[in-house]
C-alpha cells in the first residue's frame, strides 16, 4: 500500500541523470553557440548603451524639457504636464535622477522592442485561428512562469548585463501587447470589413486602412499594459545587473533600508504614472472622432 | 459615363446551401428536398434555391422579401461576398463565380459598388476621406479622387460636410455618404443592400427621390434590396419577390399589383396605395385613333392618383390618356378609377 500514500515517483537515480543530462546539454549548447547568440544581440546592446548614454549624459534641464514636450504633444493637457514636472523635480531633488534616467532608457528600449515584435505577431494571430491556438499557451507560460526561472538560461547564455535583463523584461511585458493586438483586430466591426471587401481592398489595404485604425484603442491599451509590466520587472532585472531604480531597491531589501526602498519605489511609481497618463491620453486623442456623437 | 454596352446581370440556377459540404445536397434539393427536410436531416440551411433573374443594364431591379427570405444573401452573390454552392452569376457576360482572387478584386474595384444597410462607414475617416475610399483602393491619387468625391458629395447634398466625422451625422446623412462613396467608383453596377431600411420614413422617401433623380443621369444597373413593398414599387423597374430562398414572382410594379402570383403576394399588395402605383394605362378604355381630345389629359404611365386629382379639382367628367407625342390612347372616368383603387381581393 506504499504507492497509495506516497506518489510513486521516478527512480531517484534516473531523475538525477535526467536533470544532469538536460543541464549538460544546455551547457554544451551554451559553449557552442553562446558567442554567436551574443553576437546576434549585439545591435541591441549598442542601442541600449546609446539610449542610456543619451539619458544620463544630457543635462537634466534639457531632459526635463524633452519629457514635458512629449507629455504636451501626447496629451495636450496642462494638468498632466504639470504632474510630470512635479514628479521629475521631486525625483531629482531626492537624488535619484541618474537611476531614474537609466530605468526610463531601459523601459523605452523594452517598449519599442515589444511593439516591434508584438504587433506583427498579434496581426498574424488575428488572421489564423490555428496560430492563435498555438501562441496563446506560449503567452500563458510567459506570463505565469516565475521570471527567475527564465533568467537562469538567459544568464547562462548571455552572462550578466543589460541585454539579458532586456530579454527578461520583454518576455514578461510582451504578452499583453500580442494579446490585445490580436483581440483588437478580431473585434473590428464585420460590416465595415465587408464594405472594405466589397470595394475590392487588398488584404494589406484592409489591414492599414481599416483593421489597424479601428483596433487602435485596444492596441494602445496593449502598449500601456506593456509599459506597466516592464516597469514591474525593473527590480527583478536589477538582479542580473540592470542598472537603474531596481538596484537601490534590491540593496534596501538585502539590508532592510526602509527609506531607501520606499524612495526608489515611489520613483518607479512616479514614472509609471507619467508613462500611463501620457500614453492613455494620447490614445484617447487619436480616437477623438468617436466622442462627438450626433444628437 | 458607365460602359455603354454593359450587358446587365444574369443569375442562372443559383443555389446556396449554408453548412458543411452543401454542394453534395444541391441535386437532392433540385429533385424536391424541402428546406425543412434539409435542415432536419443534414443540419444544413437552404439559403437560395434555383434563382434565375435577368437584370437588364440601366434598370433598377428591386429584390423584395421579408427577413430570412435570402435577399441579402442573393445580393452578396453578385459581387461574391458569399460564394454560391452552384450556379452562375454573369455580370456583363463574365461569370463571377469562376473568377480567381485577383480577378475578383479587380471586378469589385471597377464593376461594382455597394451601399449597406448599416452604412459601414469608417469611423476614423471624415466624410471626404470615406467617399474617396473606393478610389484609394484603386490607387487613384488624392487630388483626382478628391475632385470626383467632392462632385458626388455635392450631388447627394453634403456640400460643406466634408470635414465631419460619420458619427457627427444623422442616419440619413450617413447614408448619403455611403451613396456618394459608391457613386464615386463610377462602376456600372450599384448594389444597394436594404440601403434605406435603417432610415425613418420621411428621410427614406427623400433618399428614394435622390436615387430616382440620379438614376435618370447615371443609368446604372442598380440592384436594390428592400423589405418594404411601397419602396419596391416606387423604385423598381423590375421587381423580384423572394420567399424562403425562392423567387415567387418577377415582373414590373404593374404585374405585381394587378396580377399577384399567389395569396402570399396578394396579401402584401392589399396594403399598397394602389392609386399611386397603378398606371392609368391599365384601367383605361382604349379609343380609336383620331379620337378628339377635349378637356383634361394625362400622359401614358401616369398614376391613377394623377388622373383623379384632375377630375377632383376640375369640371371634366373624364380624362384622356395620351402618348408622349400627344396622340390619345384611351379615356378613364371617375367610376373606373375608383374601381381600380378599391382592391378586388
Amino acid at each position: 500500500m506504499d504507492w497509495f500514500f506516497n506518489f510513486p515517483h521516478m527512480d531517484d537515480d534516473a531523475l538525477r541523470n535526467l536533470k544532469k543530462f538536460i543541464d549538460e546539454s544546455f551547457r554544451a549548447f551554451t559553449r557552442a553557440y553562446g558567442d554567436a547568440i551574443e553576437g546576434f544581440f549585439s545591435p541591441l546592446q549598442t542601442f541600449l548603451i546609446y539610449s542610456e548614454r543619451f539619458m544620463t549624459k544630457t543635462p537634466w534641464p534639457i531632459i526635463t524639457l524633452i519629457v514635458l514636450a512629449i507629455a504636451w504633444a501626447g496629451s495636450r493637457n496642462l494638468k498632466i504636464v504639470a504632474g510630470c514636472l512635479f514628479s521629475l523635480l521631486a525625483i531629482g531633488y531626492f537624488d535619484m535622477w541618474d537611476d531614474t534616467m537609466r530605468t526610463i532608457s531601459m523601459i523605452f528600449v523594452c517598449t519599442i522592442l515589444s511593439i516591434a515584435i508584438g504587433i506583427p505577431i498579434g496581426i498574424m494571430m488575428s488572421r489564423s485561428d490555428r496560430l492563435q491556438r498555438i501562441v496563446n499557451p506560449v503567452l500563458d507560460v510567459m506570463q505565469t512562469m516565475p521570471s527567475f526561472v527564465y533568467l537562469i538560461p538567459v544568464v547562462m547564455l548571455l552572462g550578466i548585463g543589460k541585454v539579458p535583463g532586456l530579454i527578461a523584461v520583454v518576455i514578461y511585458a510582451i504578452p499583453p501587447m500580442i494579446r490585445l493586438t490580436n483581440l483588437g483586430i478580431r473585434l473590428v466591426d464585420k460590416d465595415v470589413l465587408e464594405a472594405a471587401d466589397a470595394f475590392g481592398s487588398s488584404s494589406w489595404q484592409k489591414l492599414v486602412w481599416v483593421q489597424m485604425p479601428l483596433a487602435l484603442p485596444t492596441i494602445m491599451a496593449g502598449i500601456n499594459q506593456c509599459i506597466m509590466m516592464a516597469l514591474a520587472m525593473v527590480v527583478i532585472a536589477s538582479m542580473i545587473g540592470v542598472q537603474g531604480l531596481g538596484q537601490p531597491v534590491l540593496k534596501a531589501i538585502a539590508n532592510q533600508y526602509f527609506t531607501l526602498g520606499i524612495f526608489n519605489g515611489l520613483a518607479i511609481v512616479g514614472i509609471a504614472i507619467i508613462f500611463d497618463r501620457v500614453s492613455q491620453s494620447y490614445g484617447q486623442r487619436l480616437q477623438k472622432h468617436r466622442e462627438i456623437i450626433h444628437g | 459615363m458607365a460602359d455603354q454596352r454593359f450587358d446587365g446581370i444574369k443569375i442562372r440556377n443559383l443555389y446556396k446551401i449554408f453548412g458543411q459540404n452543401g454542394a453534395a445536397h444541391v441535386e437532392a434539393v433540385r429533385n424536391g428536398l424541402s428546406k425543412t427536410e434539409l435542415n432536419e436531416k443534414f443540419g444544413l440551411v437552404l439559403g437560395l434555391k434555383d434563382i434565375n433573374i435577368e437584370m437588364p443594364a440601366g434598370c433598377i431591379q428591386v429584390i423584395m422579401g421579408l427577413s430570412g427570405s435570402g435577399k441579402s444573401t442573393l445580393i452578396r452573390h453578385i459581387n461574391r461576398l458569399i460564394d454560391p454552392t452552384s450556379g452562375e452569376v454573369l455580370v456583363n457576360g463574365v461569370d463571377v463565380v469562376r473568377m480567381n482572387e485577383s480577378e475578383l478584386r479587380d471586378f469589385r474595384r471597377h464593376q461594382t459598388a455597394m451601399v449597406f444597410q448599416k452604412f459601414a462607414l469608417l469611423p476614423h475617416r471624415n466624410v471626404l476621406e470615406n467617399t474617396v475610399y473606393g478610389l484609394d483602393v484603386q490607387k487613384i491619387n488624392r487630388a483626382k479622387s478628391t475632385e470626383i468625391a467632392m462632385q458626388w458629395l455635392e450631388r447627394v447634398g453634403l456640400k460643406g460636410f466634408e470635414k465631419k466625422y460619420p458619427n457627427q451625422l444623422s442616419g440619413g446623412m450617413q447614408q448619403r455618404v455611403g451613396l456618394a462613396r459608391a457613386l464615386s467608383n463610377d462602376a456600372p453596377v450599384l448594389l444597394m443592400d436594404e440601403a434605406y431600411s435603417a432610415l425613418d420614413p420621411l428621410i427614406r422617401m427623400d433618399m428614394q427621390s435622390v436615387l430616382l433623380g440620379l438614376q435618370k443621369e447615371i443609368k446604372k444597373t442598380i440592384v436594390f434590396i428592400t423589405h418594404d413593398l411601397d419602396e419596391a414599387l416606387r423604385l423598381g423597374d423590375q421587381i423580384a419577390i423572394l420567399r424562403d430562398g425562392e423567387v415567387i414572382q418577377q415582373g414590373t410594379s404593374q404585374d405585381i399589383v394587378l396580377r399577384p402570383a399567389d395569396d402570399y403576394i396578394a396579401n402584401f399588395v392589399k396594403e399598397v396605395n394602389r392609386g399611386r402605383v397603378i398606371h392609368v394605362d391599365a384601367v383605361m378604355t382604349p379609343v380609336a385613333a383620331g379620337h378628339a381630345v377635349n378637356g383634361a389629359t394625362v400622359m401614358s404611365g401616369s398614376s391613377i392618383d394623377d388622373a383623379m386629382k384632375l377630375l377632383a379639382h376640375g369640371n371634366a367628367t373624364d380624362v384622356t390618356i395620351t402618348d408622349p407625342a400627344g396622340i390619345p390612347l384611351g379615356t378613364v372616368d371617375l367610376k373606373c378609377l375608383a374601381a381600380a383603387v378599391v382592391s378586388s381581393h
